[in-house]
């Protein structure tokens, strides 16, 4: 028995005469030659072709915009920054911050209704989010601008005892705050949602903490648990917002002068050139999207405070890096940063 | 009289089915140290957090210096105190957490000064200046500016407990302190503790470490189903238990 597994062993250990005549040399020459051997990168052919695919349609599609004249680039550039353009990109920017503000100042009480021990606050929190999710925007834009048909005047005071102000509908809610309240509102209901799930996201102990603390209770909420809900309020927030921004061309349906409704009038004034305006009007929608993209880069870095041991360096500190390795590998003398890099 | 009293009396607490205090009757004199020892499951945790009013007692009261816990007692019934006064109550009520709980998103050094100036109006600078006192005697003055997470858990429990002494109380209360620890970082923890015996301030250490309620605390509590079983000198409670279960909990942890 003991001599198979001699055999067997002696079999393990019959090695290739190439290899073997390597061992002779010793273990550390071994080491040394694969050290010097030259690394070859895998072939990945898939991916060179799927990569020449994306590379020829990418070129096709600019062509076709650098060729086909029919996308006036002229006209498109002409009307960029034609003033009532710049001025409904403006009113634009003015109905989104707004509803925003509106919606995520409601959403988070509504939220806080949510998730209060009373029934009854429950119970309207419910109501408005069911009811807000389920009328189309577009119906609660004309529903709002129309209030003045169900209450020609409306006034302030103490509910079911004597008022003190008198307000007439119409004059109250113009164009512009018939599309708050249609977009604010409706805003509202799905931020709600948004903010409670953040609010559920943040462990119970920092509650427990802030409370035995004796942290008065506003405190516990504004300095303790919303930061750290922002977390992963923050990237869904953002994506309502953008969704809002483009939504909000919405309301053109109440002739107010939001960019699309501009871009409108002058298309339908012109006739023939309506598709270039409809470029005009997209560039500004992705513009003011790419904004909003990049403040919300920031944004999440600065809710990401303690949340991550170390924050990784923003593109900006990248760049800036990666120039200096730059610099100094192009070993300008006597640069600063060369001489950084010779010290170290 | 110096303060740190504790008198818990016929507490019960029933978790849905689960009943986690049967009538626990228990007290603490002003400055003692005592560590609660009992199988998991026993009560011990809850006790603690019905002693700062985090846990609700169904029946029974907790009292502080004479003070009802969460309630006010009007003639023949027990109000509930409103939520102010329940928190004013337990800043003189330290607590100090199994999983430390710190605050993520601020500094070490805002972690301590957060409760000083937001529950008792202290000054900012006071409180800072006191917060980095208390940092140095736990160890770690020179963490101030960092967050919780960079740190290790023995430091974070270590913050905990400054974070707690900030409110200069005159009862700190310890939920298994060390359990969340790695083992060669429990020592840290437990010498901060020691250090604070003998200072005045009353003591209530939940804790699994057998050898550290011997050498420090003055008064070990076994628990065991809800009740208080036996209580006494570490001498006697660790060394010669009366009750066959504290005998049968001591066999099977030492």
């Amino acid at each position: 028995m003991s001599a198979e597994f001699a055999q067997d062993e002696s079999r393990l250990l019959r090695v290739p005469p190439v290899l073997l005549a390597e061992r002779d040399a010793g273990p550390a020459s071994t080491a040394a030659e694969l050290a010097r051997l030259r690394v070859r990168p895998a072939l990945r052919p898939g991916r060179w072709a799927a990569s020449a695919v994306a590379g020829l349609v990418l070129a096709g599609v600019v062509w076709s915009l650098v060729t086909n004249d029919r996308w006036q680039w002229d006209v498109v550039a002409t009307y960029l920054t034609w003033p009532s353009v710049v001025e409904g990109a403006l009113t634009t920017v003015r109905l989104t911050v707004v509803s925003a503000l509106v919606g995520f100042a409601l959403g988070t009480v509504l939220a806080l209704m949510r998730l209060s021990a009373s029934p009854l606050l429950q119970a309207v929190s419910w109501a408005y989010t069911w009811v807000f999710r389920s009328v189309p925007v577009l119906l609660q834009l004309l529903l709002w601008y129309n209030l003045a048909y169900l209450y020609p005047t409306l006034s302030l005071g103490i509910p079911f005892g004597p008022q003190f102000l008198w307000f007439d509908t119409v004059g109250l809610i113009d164009k512009f705050w018939a599309a708050i309240l249609g977009l604010g509102l409706s805003q509202a209901a799905y931020s709600a949602e948004i903010v409670r799930g953040g609010i559920l996201s943040v462990d119970q102990g920092q509650h427990e903490a802030a409370a035995s603390l004796g942290l008065p209770r506003r405190r516990q909420w504004t300095r303790i648990v919303l930061p750290q809900a922002m977390r992963s309020v923050v990237p869904t927030a953002v994506n309502e917002v953008i969704g809002l921004l483009k939504g909000s061309s919405i309301v053109y349906v109440l002739a107010y002068n939001e960019l699309f409704y501009v871009v409108s009038i002058i298309y339908g004034r012109n006739g023939s050139q309506v598709v270039p305006l409809l470029v005009v009007a997209s560039i500004w929608y992705l513009a003011l999207t790419t904004l909003i993209t990049v403040v919300q880069y920031y944004v999440e870095r600065h809710y990401a405070r303690g949340a991550l041991r170390t924050l990784p360096p923003t593109p900006l500190q990248r760049l800036r890096r990666g120039f200096a390795a730059w610099w100094r590998a192009a070993g300008a003398p006597g640069a600063p940063g060369a001489a950084r890099g010779a010290a170290r | 009289m110096s303060k740190g009293l504790i008198e818990v009396h016929g507490v019960h607490k029933t978790f849905g089915t689960v009943e986690a205090l049967r009538g626990v009757d228990l007290t603490i004199r002003p400055g003692e140290v005592v560590a609660i020892v009992g199988p998991s499951g026993s009560g011990k945790s809850t006790l603690l957090r019905a002693v700062n009013h985090l846990e609700k007692v169904d029946r029974g009261f907790v009292a502080v210096d004479g003070e009802l816990v969460g309630y006010a007692r009007r003639g023949d019934v027990l109000r509930e105190l409103p939520e102010k006064e329940v928190l004013r109550q337990r800043t003189r009520i330290g607590f100090v957490f199994q999983n430390f709980n710190l605050f993520p998103h601020l500094t070490v050094l805002e972690n301590v000064t957060e409760a000083p100036v937001a529950a008792l109006g202290r000054a900012p600078l006071e409180a800072e200046a006191e917060a980095r006192e208390l940092l140095d005697r736990v160890g770690l003055a020179d963490k101030a500016g960092v967050r919780p997470r960079q740190l290790s858990g023995g430091q974070q429990q270590r913050v905990a407990i400054a974070r707690a002494l900030a409110l200069r109380p005159s009862v700190l209360l310890f939920d298994e302190p060390t359990s969340a620890l790695d083992p060669e970082l429990v020592g840290e923890v437990l010498r901060v503790i020691k250090d604070l015996a003998g200072t005045g301030t009353t003591l209530v250490v939940v804790t699994h470490e057998i050898a550290f309620a011997r050498e420090v605390a003055d008064t070990v509590v076994f628990m065991d189903r809800g009740v208080v079983v036996e209580q006494g000198p570490p001498a006697r409670v660790l060394e010669a238990p009366e009750n066959p279960r504290t005998r049968a909990f001591l066999e099977k942890v030492l």
